[in-house]
């Protein structure tokens, strides 16, 4: 399907802005491990969306090659995080974030 | 030759096995082999000087003996051996320190028989015999300071023998920082000589000053820095105070270091540079005016004490006054003379009061003495021979030594003078307090602690007892022919008046110590004020106490809290503040991070958008 | 209809996004993150980047939510767990996280619409072919970069997840 026009680069990057706003605010309030790490993801989405969109305002092919990194990093980071959550539910019993606390200085 | 070497090697190397097996073994030595090594050291160093004195002294006024061991260091221009030199005069003070000091050792084995540092202790005589024979060996001054600072040392270590006493440290400490005084001057005094004359060696320096002029100002600093060394390491004004408290050690190590042999260091030292000393006016007459000062203000001390030991310490300080006083007027044979009975009657005047101390359960006070003359008769005989001697009654051999140093006193300045009199108040004073120490101990009638005495004497005590009373009676006759050393003395001729005076003067003593403490009962709490005084030693160290210990401590303790390190303390105070404050922020919360992350993106971007 | 279409899905997007982070209930949060994927996957298509809307698909909406999926069974937190966020969730717990994102929001929003923050540019679709290029010949250094990161991941994930007896420190095969 051929696209007829393709949106204003302003309108993507506020939406990245919006995404990651939200990203952050849940991040922020939660404390539930499993929660911060979706709000993490979004976080890393809303950033990839700029790329891609950046990508496409000047036609260059950079903007998803920077998404096809991010998203590599993003899998390594859901997969040793993830497995973190397992060990620190292991030994606590809990997944609140508030109670890895121990590096405190 | 190599007999000498053996002679300080002997102790030492019973030091370094009583000192050493502790390491090694967890059981005790059984103490008698602890004696049998402790005075076998010394015994057979006495011997082998014995031997050498037989061999290569006897009939040879003139003979010398000189040993190199090994080189020593060599410092740019400096260099040492560690070698010795023997003569007549060193023979004198081998004698005293391996003869006397084997009988002391002897005498300890009785003495301190029951006491658990039995192993220590006779691992410190045997390294203070070893010190004080290189002392009197060395044949360059830095080598007789090694041999200074060692007797030093075993002097603090046997002063402080009961440590678990206080006040025992704190005599320890005393004397050590008070002949640390004179030892500091005796460094500066080396020094001095190294660069006028660029050796120590004795013997080279003594050719080196023939060349000098007499009364050159280096040569007089040189010689009183050295009067300072022998003042501190001998007790003598203004250096005196630590050797009455020096009492607090065991009784055998009093009669050894602290009457006998280490507190005479002094005058071997002036003795060996007498060339110095002779060179300059000035030295001279503040040797013999330390001397005379001494010996009047110890003898009147000595007069209103109460302790038994301290009479004696006073009495020793007052003796090494004389010998002082005897080098200061150019008597030097005379002082050495002087040390050599003053050795002998010393040593068994502090032996005998040790076992009056022993038969008493350790009472050391005179006024709760009292006729034990019948109760131990021995000892008594002992007591009476040494006290004779003391004050020098005729015949005795303390009478030839001091009659020597007062006629020459009276030589010297060529008549009447002053010197010559303190000696003969002196003599006086000594009779007076020499007695009443008898009569009081002996005589009268019984003290509190008289009732439960017992003859604490065992073979191993009555043996130096009786072969010391035999040598302070006739040691007199024993006179060394030391004129290859100082030259033959101009036998002078004083009237016979000064004699009779030099003879009556003791004499005099003794009959006001009779009055005093015989004829008058004695009573002890009523003392005068001038009595108070003496009693403390003249005050002096209350005076000292003033003047340096207390200024010191209280700048001691306003610097107790160190201002200038407060800088640094404070640096660190404020840099553990700041971490303090900082740390707050890392509280381990990740939300709290991300928080303060974006808090600083936001403002950060604030910034953007506002310029 | 296109400028329609797109914004229908950012719509969707924000909308979905905002229950993901409100929702109590990690498995629905997790569906409604899936959502707001789908609709960015969308939005990427729409921006011209077809291979990378299909990797957002099959990578992120696929793969990895799945493996979150698999975390929040193995946890089997259930009931006790939404009743927990409920806990958690204050409503004065939203002030300061709100006040910070929006101020935040204004900001960005606020630079991204200044003058000469964009220049002109030629917008146009971007299919895999220019990308799979870029990437192995200009790139080629950073994916092998990616692939070790990943290795990295891998080995990582594998030795934390590990169980391990606390007692006899004998170690079991991963989970």
């Amino acid at each position: 399907m051929p696209i007829e026009s393709i949106p204003a680069l302003h309108t993507g990057l506020s939406l990245a802005a919006v995404l990651f706003c939200l990203g952050l605010a849940g991040l922020l309030v939660r404390r539930n491990i499993i929660f911060m790490l979706m709000c993490v993801e979004i976080c890393t989405n809303a950033a990839a969306l700029a790329f891609v969109v950046a990508g496409a305002h000047w036609s260059d092919a950079d903007g998803q090659v920077m998404f096809v990194f991010v998203i590599t990093l993003a899998a390594a980071e859901v997969a040793i995080a993830l497995a973190l959550v397992l060990q620190f539910y292991r030994r606590r019993y809990t997944v609140d974030i508030d109670q890895l606390n121990a590096l405190r200085g | 030759m190599t007999v000498v070497a053996w002679i300080p090697m002997l102790p030492l190397l019973g030091f370094l096995v009583l000192i050493a097996t502790p390491l090694f073994s967890d059981r005790p030595l059984p103490p008698k082999l602890v004696a049998a090594i402790g005075v076998g050291s010394v015994g057979l160093a006495a011997i082998l000087t014995a031997f050498l004195a037989a061999t290569q002294f006897a009939g040879n006024p003139a003979a010398e003996l000189n040993l190199s061991l090994w080189q020593w260091f060599s410092v740019d221009g400096l260099q040492l051996d560690f070698g010795f030199h023997l003569d007549w005069l060193t023979l004198v003070m081998l004698s005293v320190v391996t003869g006397v000091g084997f009988l002391i050792h002897l005498y300890s084995t009785g003495y301190m028989r029951d006491d658990a540092g039995y192993q220590r202790y006779f691992a410190y005589l045997n390294l203070f015999v070893c010190a004080m024979l290189l002392l009197v060996l060395a044949d360059n001054l830095v080598l007789l300071y090694l041999g200074w600072e060692g007797v030093g040392l075993c002097s603090y270590l046997l002063i402080g023998f009961w440590y678990r006493d206080p006040a025992n440290g704190a005599a320890a400490r005393k004397a050590f920082v008070v002949t640390r005084i004179g030892d500091t001057a005796m460094v500066i005094g080396l020094f001095l000589l190294f660069t006028e004359f660029a050796t120590l060696d004795i013997g080279e320096l003594i050719s080196a000053l023939s060349t000098v002029q007499a009364n050159d100002p280096r040569v007089t600093l040189a010689a009183l820095l050295l009067l300072g060394g022998a003042v501190g390491k001998s007790a003598q004004l203004p250096l005196q105070t630590w050797l009455p408290d020096a009492m607090a050690g065991p009784t055998p190590v009093s009669a050894l270091i602290h009457a006998a042999t280490m507190v005479t260091a002094g005058v071997y030292l002036i003795a060996r540079m007498h060339p110095l000393f002779a060179l300059s006016d000035m030295a001279m007459s503040a040797v013999a005016i330390v001397g005379a000062l001494t010996l009047l203000l110890a003898g009147c001390s000595a007069l209103v004490q109460s302790d038994i030991k301290r009479v004696l310490a006073y009495s020793t300080i007052s003796q090494i006054g004389y010998m002082f006083l005897a080098l200061g007027v150019g008597a030097w044979s005379g002082a050495i003379f002087h040390l050599m009975t003053h050795a002998f009657f010393k040593a068994l005047l502090f032996l005998a009061a040790g076992s009056v101390i022993l038969g008493l359960h350790h009472e050391q006070d005179i006024f709760r003495m009292g006729g034990l003359r019948r109760k131990i008769p021995f000892t008594f005989f002992c007591f009476l021979i040494g006290c004779a001697c003391l004050a020098a009654l005729p015949f005795t051999s303390g009478f030839y030594s001091k009659d020597r140093i007062l006629l020459s006193a009276w030589d010297f300045y060529h008549g009447f003078n002053g010197i010559w009199l303190a000696g003969v108040l002196g003599a006086l004073v000594t009779g007076f307090y020499s007695f009443r120490l008898l009569f009081l101990v002996f005589f009268g009638r019984e003290g509190e602690a008289s009732s439960h005495c017992r003859d604490a004497n065992n073979t191993a005590m009555v043996l130096p007892l009786g072969m010391l009373a035999v040598l302070a009676l006739l040691g007199g006759l024993l006179a060394p022919p030391l004129q290859s050393v100082f030259g033959a003395a101009g036998a002078g001729h004083p009237p016979l008046w000064v004699e009779a005076i030099a003879v009556a003067a003791p004499l005099a003593g003794i009959a006001m110590a009779w009055w005093a403490c015989l004829y008058n009962d004695p009573a002890r709490g009523e003392q005068s004020a001038l009595g108070r005084f003496w009693y403390s030693g003249w005050g002096f160290d209350r005076l000292y106490d003033t003047l340096l210990v207390k200024p010191f401590t209280t700048l001691a303790r306003l610097n107790r809290n160190d201002v200038i390190d407060r800088l640094y303390s404070g640096t660190a105070a404020a840099s553990r503040q700041l971490h303090g404050l900082v740390s707050v922020s890392q509280n381990g919360q990740v939300r709290w991070y991300i928080a303060t992350l974006a808090v600083g993106t936001v403002l950060f971007l604030a910034l953007l958008v506002v310029l | 209809m296109g400028t329609i279409s797109f914004y229908l899905t950012a719509t969707v997007a924000i909308l979905s996004t905002a229950m993901v982070i409100f929702n109590r209930n990690a498995v629905h949060a997790l569906l409604y993150l899936v959502v707001s994927l789908l609709a960015v996957a969308v939005i990427f298509y729409q921006y011209g980047a077809p291979f990378a809307a299909a990797l957002e698909v099959i990578v992120y909406a696929g793969a990895i939510m799945v493996l979150m999926v698999f975390v929040i069974m193995i946890l089997n937190q259930g009931a006790a767990a939404v009743e927990q966020e409920s806990r958690w969730l204050q409503p004065r717990s939203w002030t300061g996280p709100a006040i910070l994102s929006a101020v935040l929001l204004v900001q960005l929003v606020v630079l991204l619409g200044s003058d000469g923050a964009i220049t002109a540019g030629t917008p146009g679709t971007i299919g895999p072919r220019e990308v799979g290029i870029a990437l192995f010949s200009q790139y080629v250094l950073a994916v092998e970069l990616a692939s070790m990161l990943l290795l990295a991941g891998l080995v990582g994930a594998f030795h934390l997840a590990r169980q391990r007896h606390a007692d006899s420190g004998e170690v079991e095969g991963a989970d």
